[in-house]
């Protein structure tokens, strides 16, 4: 499991319109973009000559990623204001004109209900 | 030496603005003219105090700092600040700001906490995310006067314990006082109450813990930090949701207010979370003194 690698996509993703764009519109092509171009470099803010061989997505992570499976990425402990902020980014505006405000946020939520009372799963690396 | 004269420990709420500014009437939520209502007095507490300088506290939502390099604690030392990241204007609507720094607060705060061994990081290049502007919204929406940013880690664990926390808040507190000025300096931090994000306790009614929210609110404002640290853990915060380590921010504010009872409580139930909002005068109340 790599966690940070996870995390690094959704970080580096979320702060930019055009790539926000690309992952809502073809999720798998922006993924393999990412991990092609983006994960071999260091650090999350888009430098583009220091090379870094530690981040690495695993099958079931790229699935996660490419179907959106943000009940997925909270119970594999991706960060939750990382998962949240970006699925928010993709998704309200769309929820919103269809069924008001805050629809996909409770939708969010509702698909994690079975979490209620249980302790999540870790945030921690 | 500088006076503190006012220590303020409030909620932030990204959503206010939007809610109170840019939300045509007919459509604003019910609590909207109460919320903002209940903020505008709550900035009369800084108000009164005229400070001079703030020592603002907060910390980074992943918007600067991710996990290849995460700091646990880091102070600002720069002339001016850019404040509000793309994402955040995405998803609140918040103003951008540009604020004004005070370089040589920040060396001394920095050189004092060294000192006392807090060992800091320091950025010369920190722009500033909303847990730092929503209170700048709230309690100086004209963004004028100078500020001292101090980040902590409440989001990516394991964290620092509440006792450290508090601690940090006594030192910023000595240091403040050891500041050699005839300035009147603030310190305002922002944290939060039971507060759940990305979880199944989102975007309820009310927050995710609404008796742990008061009482916390009790605690702070008894300043009893004694009944604080026999009962707030990283385990009891994140049983009360995922995101309520925020709290120690909190905790943290009251480090630097010291054990006393605030001068000014209020909060407001909403949707999702409380808010509150406390203020504390380390050099007298200056309300009082206006009415004698």
């Amino acid at each position: 499991m790599s966690k940070y690698a996870v995390n690094k996509f959704l970080f580096q993703i979320d702060r930019d319109p055009e790539l926000l764009a690309g992952y809502k519109a073809d999720p798998e092509a922006m993924v393999a973009r990412w991990e092609a171009e983006m994960a071999p470099l260091l650090g999350p803010w888009g430098q583009t000559v220091e090379k870094s061989t530690v981040v690495t997505l695993t099958p079931e992570e790229r699935r996660m990623l490419v179907e959106h499976d943000y009940v997925g990425l909270f119970e594999m402990g991706a960060h939750y204001f990382l998962t949240l902020t970006i699925f928010i980014g993709i998704y309200e505006e769309d929820y919103m004109a269809r069924s008001g405000p805050l629809a996909f946020q409770k939708e969010y939520r509702d698909k994690l209900s079975h979490w209620i009372g249980k302790q999540y799963p870790s945030v921690a690396l | 030496m500088a006076t503190l004269s006012a220590v303020l420990a409030t909620t932030h709420h990204p959503f206010f603005y939007k809610a109170t500014e840019l939300t045509p009437p007919e459509e604003q939520m019910p609590q909207a003219a109460e919320w903002k209502s209940k903020v505008e007095s709550y900035r009369e507490t800084l108000t009164a105090a005229q400070p001079d300088l703030l020592v603002m506290v907060g910390s980074d939502h992943f918007h600067q700092f991710f996990y290849d390099n995460y700091p646990t604690f880091l102070i600002g030392k720069q002339p001016r600040y850019d404040a509000t990241f793309y994402n955040e204007v995405r998803e609140f609507s918040m103003p951008t700001y540009e604020l004004e720094g005070h370089e040589e607060l920040s060396g001394f705060m920095l050189q004092g906490l060294l000192d006392r061994g807090f060992d800091f990081s320091v950025s010369h290049e920190l722009k500033i995310d909303h847990s730092i502007i929503c209170p700048i919204i709230t309690t100086r929406p004209d963004g004028d006067l100078p500020i001292v940013p101090i980040y902590t880690n409440i989001f990516a664990p394991p964290l620092p314990s509440p006792k450290r926390f508090y601690q940090l808040g006594r030192a910023i507190r000595e240091i403040i006082e050891e500041f050699p000025t005839d300035k009147r300096i603030a310190a305002i931090g922002s944290g939060h109450l039971s507060l759940e994000l990305g979880g199944p306790r989102m975007f309820e009614d009310h927050g995710p813990d609404p008796e742990w929210d008061l009482q916390a609110i009790e605690w702070l404002a008894n300043g009893d930090i004694e009944a604080i640290l026999e009962n707030v853990t990283w385990e009891s915060m994140s049983k009360s949701g995922n995101a309520t380590p925020g709290f120690l921010d909190l905790i943290l504010m009251l480090g630097i207010a010291g054990p006393e009872k605030a001068a000014y409580v209020d909060q407001l139930d909403l949707y999702h979370t409380r808010e509150m909002y406390m203020t504390w005068y380390p050099d007298g109340d200056p309300r009082k003194e206006a009415a004698a």
